[in-house]
C-alpha cells in the first residue's frame, strides 16, 4: 500500500489554480523527484500536504489516514516532515536547539515535570540531546562539536540546508518532504548532498520527496520523476522517461525538442 | 579639525538646551531642597551641571570614529571642553534672561522668577548669569580634562565620584543599614542631610585606595567562580553565601529599605511573569495587570473579614490555590481568542483585556462582590505560626514571604527556559509558522506561556493584598502594565537577572507607579525619566542592561558573525576534504 496517496488535490488563491488537481502517491522507501517549472505548483503542492494550507478539494490520505485538513503540527507528528524553499531556521537559536526543536512531537513532558524536574523529564532531556546529535551527524562534522553552540545564522549557506535537513530528520518522520535542499549550493556540495539524499533512504529509511532544479540530482536520486506545469501533473515515471517527454521539454523549453 | 568644532558646537548646544530643559521644567528648583554635599552640592545643581560635564568628555573624545583610537591629552581635551561648557553656558544664560524678560508662567509655570533666582545662584541676574557661564564652562572642561588624563587616574576619579554620589544620594539606605552606628552616621552625615565636606573627601579617598588595591583581586576571583563548573566548591559556596545574606539582610535593614525592597520585589515577580510571556514566548502582552488584579482581588474576596457577599474569610494558605486556578482560568481565557493573533494585534487586544477586568472591577453590576470604587478593606495578612498574622505593617519579616515567590518565580522561569517547553517557546518566538510546521503545538504553547504568566503574577497579586490590607482599583490601571514591560525591557528581554536589574533600577531607585523609590525627589518626573531611559537604551543598549545570551546574538547578529568567522578561520580547509562521515 501506498505511504502517501493523494487524489484530485486542487487549490486556488483567488484567481490562480495553483493546484488544479494532482493525483500522487508514494510507496514506502521511494525517492520521488517533483520538477517543473517556476510557479509550476511544486512548493504550493508540499505546503498543503505539510498542512501549511487546507486544500479546496481532493484527499491525502497518509498511513491509512485522512490527513488533509489536520494542523501543520498534527501532521508532522503523524511523520511528514518538510524543509523549505527559502531556509527557514529559527536563526537565534543555536544548531543543537533548533534540532532539538524538532524531537518536540516525540517527546511529552510539560510544565509540571520541568518545574519539578522529575526522572523522567531529565531523562527525556539526555534523550532529546542525543537523539538531536545523533542527527546531526548525519552531515559528519560538519554540523558537530563546536558547531552545536554555534546560532543558526552565523551558519554558512550550505550548513543552513544541511541542518533544516537534520531539523526535519529530527520529527522521525516517515516521510520527508525536501524542498530544493540543493538550491545555492556549489557543484561539489550538491553532489555530496545528492549522496546524502541517497542515504536518507538507505541508513535512515526515510521515504523522501524532493523538488529539485538540478537535473543532475533528479537523476542521480530519485526512482521515480514527476512533472508538474500549470498546477496539473503532466508527465511521470523514471528519470529517462521523463527527460524525453515531449510535454516536459516543451513545458522547460517552451519549444519541441529538435535533436535526440 | 573642523568636523571637532562642528562636533563641540553640536555638543554644546545639546548639553545647553538639557539644562534649559531640566531648568524650565523646575527639577533644578525642586531637586536643590536636597542637599548632597554640605554646603555646595545639592541635586538640582547635580542635575544640571551633569549635563556639560558629560558633553565636555564627550567633546574631549571627538568625533567618534572606531578605527581612531581618541587622542588623551589634558590641555587638548580640557580645551575641548572648555568650549562646550562655554556654548552650553552662553545658550543657558540665554535662556534664563529669556524667561526673566518675558513672561511666560502661563503656559509653562515652572518657568517662573524663583527658577531664575536658583539658575543664578541668588547673586543677582547680572552676576548670576556670569556665575552660571563660568560654572558651566569650568565643569565642561573638567568633564574634557578627566577625560585626557592616564586611565589610572581617571578610573580612580571615577569611582571615588561614583562612592561619593552613591552615599550622598542613598543616604536613607545608608542610615536604615547603620542605624546601630548612629555616632559614625552623625558623623558623616550633616543634620539637615548630606554629606559633610570633608567626609565626602575621606569616603572618595577610600574608594579610590580601595578600588586600586583590591580591585584586580576581586575581578579575579570573579572569573574563577564564573569559569567554575557550577558543582564545584567554589560555586556552591558563594551560592550559599548568597542565599545567607539574604536571609540575613531584612533583619540588619530598617523598616523604610524593607518596604522599598517589597515593592521592588512586587514587580521582580510580574516581571518574571512578563518576562515568559513576552520574552521567551514571544507574545506582546500589554495587559498584563489584568492578571496582578485577578490574583489581588481573588485573594481579598476569599480573604477579607469584611463579609462581602461570597466572601468566606478564609486564611491566605487556602485561598491562594484558589486564586492561582483563577489565575491560569484567566489566562485561559484571554489566551484563547488571541491564539490566531500576533504582534500589534495580539498587543492591542491585550491592552483591551487589561482594561475590561479593571472596569468590571469597578462596575455596579459587581459592586455587591468587589466593592466597586470602595475595593475591599480588611485584609487580613498572612497567618504564620508561631509569628502571628504577617501583613505590610512588618515589612522585615514580609520580605521573606517576597523571596519566597521570587525565588519560586526565577525557578520556574529558569527550568522553563533550558528545557521541552521553553524550546517551544523560543522556536514559536522565532517564527510561529515554521515552529507549527516542525510539530510544535503553537495552540498549546500559547496557552501554557499565558497561563504561567498569570499564575506567576497572581502570586504577586496575592501577596500585594495580604500586604497592603485593602485593594482598589486604580493600583491595577493601565500604567502597571506598561511598567511592568518597561523593567523587562530595561533588564532585558528574556534575561532572568535582568528583571532583577530592571525593577531595582526602575522600581527601587526611580519608584514605582504608586510607591516612591530612593530618588523620593524623583517621583514627580518619573514618567519622564521612565521614557528618556527608555529611548537612551533603545538607542544605545537595545538588549537590555544584563541581556539573555539569544536576545543580545538576535540584536548584534554582525558582530556575531564576525566572531563566527574568526572561530572557522582556524579550519578554512573544511570544505577542502569534501567528505563526509557517517
Amino acid at each position: 500500500m501506498a505511504l502517501l496517496e493523494i487524489r484530485n488535490l486542487q487549490k486556488a488563491f483567488g484567481g490562480v489554480q495553483a493546484l488544479g488537481g494532482i493525483d500522487f502517491h508514494i510507496d514506502d522507501g521511494e525517492i520521488v523527484s517533483v520538477i517543473g517549472p517556476n510557479g509550476a505548483g511544486k512548493t504550493s503542492f508540499f505546503n498543503v500536504i505539510s498542512g501549511m494550507f487546507s486544500p479546496d478539494e481532493g484527499s491525502i490520505i497518509f498511513d491509512g489516514d485522512n490527513v488533509e485538513h489536520h494542523q501543520p503540527n498534527e501532521i508532522t507528528r503523524r511523520g511528514i516532515a518538510r524543509t523549505f524553499q527559502n531556509v527557514r531556521l529559527f536563526p537565534n537559536l543555536t544548531v543543537l536547539e533548533n534540532v532539538m526543536v524538532g524531537q518536540h512531537c516525540r517527546t511529552k513532558q510539560g510544565m509540571w515535570g520541568t518545574i519539578l524536574q522529575t526522572k523522567k523529564q531529565r531523562a527525556e532531556e539526555t534523550m532529546i540531546e542525543e537523539k538531536a546529535k545523533d542527527v546531526l551527524s548525519f552531515f559528519g562534522s560538519r554540523l558537530a562539536g563546536y558547531r552545536y553552540d554555534q546560532p543558526a545564522f552565523a551558519l554558512s549557506y550550505a550548513n543552513r540546508r544541511r541542518l533544516e535537513i537534520a531539523r526535519a530528520m529530527a520529527t522521525e518522520p516517515k516521510l520527508l518532504l525536501l524542498d530544493e535542499p540543493t538550491a545555492g549550493m556549489n557543484p561539489k556540495e550538491t553532489i555530496e548532498l545528492t549522496g546524502l539524499i541517497g542515504k536518507l533512504r538507505s541508513e535512515r529509511g526515510f521515504t523522501v520527496v524532493v523538488i529539485e532544479h538540478d537535473m543532475k540530482v533528479v537523476e542521480n536520486v530519485s526512482d521515480r520523476v514527476v512533472v508538474l506545469d500549470h498546477g496539473v501533473q503532466i508527465a511521470q515515471g523514471s528519470y529517462d522517461e521523463v527527460s524525453t517527454n515531449e510535454d516536459v521539454i516543451e513545458a522547460y523549453l517552451g519549444r519541441p525538442a529538435e535533436s535526440e | 579639525m573642523k568636523r571637532d568644532l562642528k562636533h563641540i558646537r553640536a555638543l554644546g548646544l545639546i548639553a545647553g538646551l538639557s539644562m534649559s530643559f531640566v531648568a524650565g521644567i523646575g527639577m533644578v528648583e525642586k531637586f536643590n531642597i536636597r542637599v548632597l554635599i554640605e554646603p555646595a552640592v545639592t541635586m538640582g545643581y547635580l542635575v544640571l551641571f551633569v549635563m556639560p560635564f558629560v558633553a565636555g568628555s564627550l567633546a574631549a573624545r571627538g568625533v567618534p570614529n572606531p578605527l581612531v583610537e581618541p587622542v588623551r591629552d589634558p590641555r587638548a581635551n580640557g580645551i575641548s571642553g572648555l568650549i562646550t561648557g562655554l556654548i552650553a553656558g552662553v545658550f543657558t544664560a540665554i535662556f534664563v534672561l529669556i524667561i526673566d524678560t518675558f513672561d511666560v508662567t502661563e503656559f509653562f509655570p515652572n518657568m517662573r522668577a524663583s527658577t531664575v533666582e536658583e539658575m543664578t545662584f541668588g547673586f543677582g541676574l547680572a552676576v548670576g548669569l556670569v556665575v552660571l557661564v563660568l560654572a558651566t564652562t569650568v565643569i565642561g572642561g573638567l568633564g574634557g580634562t578627566i577625560f585626557g588624563l592616564p586611565q589610572r587616574v581617571r578610573r580612580g576619579l571615577t569611582t571615588a565620584g561614583g562612592w561619593v554620589l552613591g552615599f550622598a544620594l542613598f543616604e536613607v539606605i545608608v542610615s536604615d543599614i547603620f542605624s546601630f552606628a548612629d555616632f559614625l552616621l552623625d558623623l558623616i552625615y550633616a543634620p539637615q542631610g548630606g554629606l559633610e565636606i570633608w567626609s565626602a573627601v575621606i569616603i572618595g579617598a577610600l574608594a579610590w585606595w580601595l578600588t586600586a588595591r583590591y580591585e584586580g583581586r576581586a575581578k579575579e576571583f570573579a572569573l574563577t567562580v564564573r569559569d567554575a563548573d557550577p558543582k564545584s566548591r567554589i560555586r556552591r559556596s558563594v551560592i550559599w553565601a548568597g542565599i545567607l545574606a539574604a536571609i540575613l539582610l531584612p533583619m540588619l535593614l530598617g523598616g523604610i529599605v524593607n518596604e522599598l525592597l517589597i515593592n521592588v520585589s512586587l514587580f521582580i515577580l510580574m516581571g518574571l511573569g512578563l518576562n515568559i510571556v513576552i520574552g521567551l514566548a514571544g507574545l506582546l502582552d500589554l495587559g498584563y495587570v489584568a492578571f496582578f488584579a485577578v490574583g489581588a482581588y481573588g485573594t481579598a474576596v476569599l480573604t477579607s473579614t469584611m463579609g462581602s457577599a461570597i466572601g468566606p474569610g478564609w486564611s491566605w494558605w487556602i485561598a491562594l490555590p484558589v486564586v492561582m486556578v483563577f489565575a491560569a482560568l484567566a489566562g485561559l481565557f484571554v489566551g484563547t481568542p488571541v491564539l490566531r493573533m500576533r504582534g500589534d494585534y495580539l498587543a492591542i487586544v491585550t491592552l483591551g483585556f487589561g482594561e475590561i477586568v479593571r472596569i468590571l472591577l469597578l462596575s455596579d453590576w459587581l459592586t455587591p462582590i468587589f466593592g466597586g470604587a470602595q475595593g475591599i478593606r480588611r485584609i487580613p495578612g498572612i497567618p504564620v505560626p508561631f509569628l502571628g498574622t504577617i501583613s505590610g505593617t512588618r515589612p522585615e519579616l514580609f520580605i521573606y514571604f517576597m523571596m519566597i515567590f521570587v525565588g519560586i518565580a526565577a525557578y520556574i522561569s529558569y527550568r522553563a527556559q533550558n528545557s521541552r517547553v521553553g524550546r517551544s517557546w523560543a522556536a514559536m518566538r522565532e517564527d510561529e509558522d515554521v515552529a507549527e510546521a516542525i510539530g510544535v503545538s503553537t495552540v498549546n504553547a500559547k496557552l501554557l506561556a499565558f497561563i504561567t504568566g498569570a499564575v506567576i503574577a497572581s502570586f504577586a497579586g496575592a501577596l500585594f493584598s495580604a500586604k497592603v490590607g485593602t485593594v482598589f482599583t486604580n493600583s491595577f490601571d493601565v500604567l502597571v502594565s506598561i511598567i511592568i514591560l518597561v523593567v523587562v525591557i530595561v533588564g532585558g528581554m528574556g534575561s532572568i537577572p535582568g528583571v532583577f536589574v530592571g525593577a531595582f533600577v526602575l522600581i527601587g531607585v526611580l519608584g514605582g507607579p504608586k510607591s516612591p523609590g530612593l530618588l523620593q525627589e524623583f517621583a514627580e518626573y518619573k514618567l519622564l525619566i521612565y521614557g528618556a531611559l527608555l529611548v537612551f537604551m533603545m538607542l544605545k543598549r537595545p538588549e537590555g542592561l544584563w541581556p539573555s545570551a539569544r536576545r543580545s546574538r538576535e540584536l548584534h547578529q554582525e558582530e556575531a558573525l564576525q566572531d563566527a568567522w574568526l572561530d572557522k578561520a582556524g579550519e578554512f580547509d573544511d570544505d577542502e576534504s569534501g567528505e563526509v562521515t557517517s
